[in-house]
């Protein structure tokens, strides 16, 4: 049977591709954030998935406003790299993980979380970006991706308890698939952020650190947490953060914390990172 | 469960892009999303006036564009991650723009950033600063 072997959380701050893309990661300002993920790099290389489930929302990059899907599945056997205005990134097109994708995406209609079905898509730094942090700049990624891009831009956005049940869903339709997969589930996103208005630029280390103990710790009161004080805690683009619950929920109920990493700042973004393994 | 709209209006500083605003600024941000490609982009800057005029947009909308003005940008119902694609086509940043809407000039920005950020102390609510 498949199985969910970790859980991945990291901002997709879109500068970090930047500096990834045009060789700038050993310049002073983003050499501290960088070396944050070493650790990460190494323990992705003896741990690579089978398939990585990547949560994160679409940046007005291939969703315009025409539809705003709340959850939406990638289903597609390819997804290639959106032109967010500078020019495509150059890194390798995504392969999706159709076999798995059908299975997740009718399980978790059936069970009542009404996923648009996407046969064509393309993505953008919010997935991009984590996988570059994860896997470096690899001539082909070494993992098949099922993008799961979630509506976080418009209010409403799901509700965290919605976002959590979601992840629970997941881990039950993973577990119900015939074939033996190492699957890990990526929630993107966050820290604390506001990129927009005369308030643009806060950030809220406190805060961040207490959601992340949270996530680890007490998910199940960390799920009530409302939009409007991410908002005002974390700033407007900080509510992305409901998707690492996704990610949250789809490890069980019990986790083991193998690193984390928390620096500020990215660009306009606190950058924060964590592997959680699921505790059997 | 009836939608609350008027919870964001007392964050300061801070436009919530919610379904109405999404309704109120179609037309804006699907201008920009036409900037995803780079021969739309090529044309927008080559004459702006004209590129505008061939969107649904409102006569403030268009000016706002053509003046840079993000904020009213915002307060016209367009989100960042569209506009986005207006200072991306000239090969701005997002630090570089998202100053232009603070008190502060962009090194001032970069300096704050550099400092831990903006701290949310003071920056909670608008009846707290006086400004409702
Ligand atoms: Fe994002």
């Amino acid at each position: 049977m498949a199985r969910i072997t970790a859980g991945i959380s990291t901002s997709h701050v879109p500068a970090v591709g930047a500096a990834v893309d045009m060789q700038r990661t050993e310049e002073a300002y983003w050499k501290p954030m960088f070396a944050g993920y070493e650790f990460s790099k190494k323990w992705m290389k003896d741990n690579t998935p089978d398939v990585a489930i990547i949560i994160y929302n679409d940046h007005a990059s291939y969703f315009g406003m025409e539809i705003m899907p709340t959850f939406a599945m990638g289903i597609g056997d390819r997804f290639e790299i959106c032109d967010e205005g500078y020019g495509a990134r150059p890194v390798p097109v995504v392969e999706g993980a159709p076999e798995l994708a059908t299975h997740l995406a009718a399980s978790l209609i059936l069970d009542d979380f009404d996923m648009t079905v996407l046969n064509v898509l393309e993505v953008d730094h919010g997935l991009t970006v984590p996988m570059s942090l994860m896997f470096g700049t690899p001539d082909k990624w070494p993992t098949k991706v099922i993008p799961l891009p979630v509506n976080v831009v418009m209010y409403p956005q799901p509700s965290g308890e919605r976002c959590l049940s979601l992840g629970k869903a997941i881990r039950r339709a993973v577990e119900q698939f015939d074939g033996d997969l190492n699957v890990q589930v990526w929630g993107t996103g966050g820290m604390s952020h506001q990129i927009q208005g005369a308030r643009a630029g806060l950030i809220n280390e406190p805060w961040d650190r207490k959601f992340m103990d949270d996530l680890v710790n007490d998910p199940e009161n960390l799920q009530y947490k409302p939009h409007l004080e991410y908002m005002v805690e974390a700033g407007s683009e900080g509510v992305e953060l409901i998707m690492w619950l996704i990610m949250r929920g789809a490890l069980g109920e019990k986790v083991d914390e193998v690193y984390r990493f928390y620096h500020v700042p990215a660009s306009n973004t606190a950058v924060g990172h964590m592997i959680l393994t699921p505790k059997e | 469960m009836k939608p609350d709209f008027e919870q964001f209006k007392d964050i300061p500083g801070t436009t919530i892009f919610t379904i109405e605003k999404a309704r109120q600024g179609f037309w804006l941000n699907q201008f920009c999303m036409s900037l995803r490609e780079e021969a739309n982009r090529k044309r927008f800057l080559g004459a702006e006036r004209e590129y505008l005029d061939e969107w649904q947009m409102s006569e403030q909308q268009k000016q706002a564009v053509l003046d840079r003005d993000f904020q009213k940008m915002l307060d016209l119902g367009g989100n960042v991650y569209f506009l986005s694609k207006i200072f991306a086509s000239e090969g701005l940043s997002y630090v570089q723009a998202v100053s232009t809407m603070t008190d502060m000039n962009v090194e001032q920005y970069q300096a704050m950033m550099l400092g831990g950020g903006r701290n949310v102390e003071g920056w909670r609510s608008k009846k707290e600063r006086g400004e409702a």
